[in-house]
């Protein structure tokens, strides 16, 4: 248990840390923190144009969005990464645990996440005049962490199909677009076609930006608890079928020799 | 006429050089679909927006843009990383009729980006594509794509001492789509943005773009797209030969 511990945590944060090096300020501020707010703004003044919900309602929605830009290129690169480097072979052929090996890397993936997301609030205070209750505050992180949780969940299946499939971040765009599209998140729900709204009840940020658009205009957490347990359940969901699929494409690349084929 | 064949045959060999690029043609096909298809619903959803065609239309630009915004910003990076940058900085021809091609042909992919938008608002929300003056149109798109590709080239020419230049130039997807009038029409934006919009030639060849399809006056802004346009090249002209002095005195031209 000490050496799962070990790996989990030691082992993720190094992972991270290594698999990261690109990411200096010079690329993280334009990329994570600019990118969230100038996504806000353009989809305020959007619905402004449409005539389409007020400006907060694309702000919550949005911002809870942009958590899945950190979380899928995140866990893209934590998984992915490893081919680039030409380390993977060596990651796959140790012993350790690969649940302890890639869940640690998801730890900080889903940190970094919720604060692009928060950083997408911010930017709405500042430049769309965005407020909500102080009381909501802690809420709004809490379910930051949540939807971080879900995209990450979907991050470790991008990144697993990542060992078979050669571009990663044509993936995790393609999923981002889905998120974008059928989640809610400029477009009401109702005003979808029955399929995309049947379809975006299994996809994570759904629920959770449900849930923050409620608690943003001073719910309290208590009532979006239905909500939540949903996001919760689903983001698990995701990371177990994840780590599935990472020992399906490990064994299937050991077979057919084509684990560093990229 | 020697420029211009420069510039042409650079054109032409950059155009299918990113053709053949399942990357480039995603992002040039494929990715403004994700926003066409959003401002549809958008669009769809009330009585009280633009019609789907203008929808269409500024969805189509922003891919022209959304392409040039992810590869123009770090063109010469990438000319470096190819270890052709010395043999293009030492041919004799000017950088500038070297380096124009490059940042033209990727804004040139929007070609696939207009054709694949109004095609999938044809096919899957029925918008009739009906051209008010089919001439001007044909001559708006390409003044809108060169207007892009030129704004990339100063992008590139700006960014040239910059590492981080791609990822810069990415993060400005967002906000030239927001100020130029691609979906939003520019009287929804605050007074102070308007000179910004005002200087940008993707402003007006958007403009020219949708005058020429929806009906409006076309010339005005087809004029304006090309002076700035014009201005933008020769900016970037000074730019290039300040950072080709620069790069040669500190020997830094090949240093990623």
């Amino acid at each position: 248990m000490t050496t799962w511990l070990r790996i989990f945590f030691i082992g993720g944060a190094v992972s991270f840390r290594a698999l990261f090096a690109w990411i200096r300020p010079s690329v993280y501020i334009p990329t994570l923190v600019v990118g969230p707010t100038t996504q806000i703004i353009f989809f305020a003044y959007l619905g402004r144009t449409a005539h389409l919900e007020s400006d907060d309602w694309f702000v919550v929605g949005n911002a809870v969005q942009s958590a899945s830009l950190a979380a899928l290129f995140g866990m893209g690169f934590a998984i992915d990464g490893e081919r680039w480097t030409q380390t993977l072979s060596a990651v796959l052929a140790t012993p350790a645990s690969r649940a302890a090996l890639f869940l640690g890397r998801s730890g900080p993936v889903l940190v970094n996440a919720a604060i692009t997301a928060a950083t997408g609030f911010v930017g709405a205070a500042i430049f769309l005049d965005f407020r909500m209750p102080w009381s909501s505050v802690p809420a709004i992180l809490f379910l930051l962490l949540v939807a971080s949780y879900s995209c990450t969940g979907l991050g470790m299946v991008t990144g697993a199909v990542g060992l078979r499939m050669r571009d990663v971040p044509i993936l995790a765009n393609f999923a981002m677009a889905v998120l974008l599209i059928f989640c809610g998140v400029n477009v009401p729900l109702d005003a979808l076609p029955g399929w995309m709204s049947s379809i975006a009840q299994w996809l994570p940020v759904t629920h959770v930006i449900e849930a923050a658009r409620e608690v943003a205009t001073g719910a309290p957490l208590s009532a979006v608890r239905s909500d939540v347990t949903i996001e919760l359940a689903l983001g698990t969901g995701y990371l177990a079928l994840g780590l599935f699929l990472i020992r399906f494409f490990e064994r299937e690349g050991r077979r057919r020799g084509t684990l560093e084929r990229a | 006429m020697q420029p211009v064949r420069v510039f042409w045959t650079g054109f032409v060999l950059h155009f299918k050089q990113l053709s053949a690029s399942p990357f480039m043609l995603g992002t040039a096909a494929a990715w403004p679909l994700v926003y066409a298809t959003l401002a549809f619903l958008m669009f769809r959803a009330t009585d009280q927006a633009p019609s789907l065609l203008y929808a269409a239309l500024g969805a189509a630009v922003m891919g022209i843009w959304s392409t040039t915004a992810t590869s123009a910003g770090g063109a010469i990076q990438q000319q470096r990383w190819w270890g052709v940058l010395e043999l293009l900085v030492a041919a004799p021809a000017r950088l500038i009729l070297v380096l124009a091609p490059v940042t033209v042909a990727i804004s040139g992919l929007g070609v696939y980006s207009i054709a694949s938008t109004l095609l999938w608002g044809r096919l899957l929300f029925g918008i009739p594509v009906h051209i008010e003056h089919p001439v001007l149109f044909v001559i708006s798109i390409p003044a809108a794509v060169l207007s892009i590709g030129l704004l990339g080239l100063l992008l590139a020419s700006t960014l040239v001492l910059y590492r981080a230049a791609s990822a810069f130039s990415q993060a400005l997807e967002y906000p030239v789509w927001t100020i130029t009038g691609m979906l939003i029409p520019l009287s929804l934006l605050p007074i102070w943005i308007h000179p910004l919009s005002w200087v940008l030639a993707p402003t007006w060849g958007m403009a020219a773009v949708r005058h020429s399809a929806l009906g409006g006056n076309v010339g005005i802004p087809l004029l304006i797209c090309a002076a700035l346009s014009l201005a933008y090249t020769g900016i970037s002209v000074l730019l290039l030969q300040h950072f080709e002095r620069l790069a040669r005195e500190r020997a830094t031209l090949s240093l990623t």
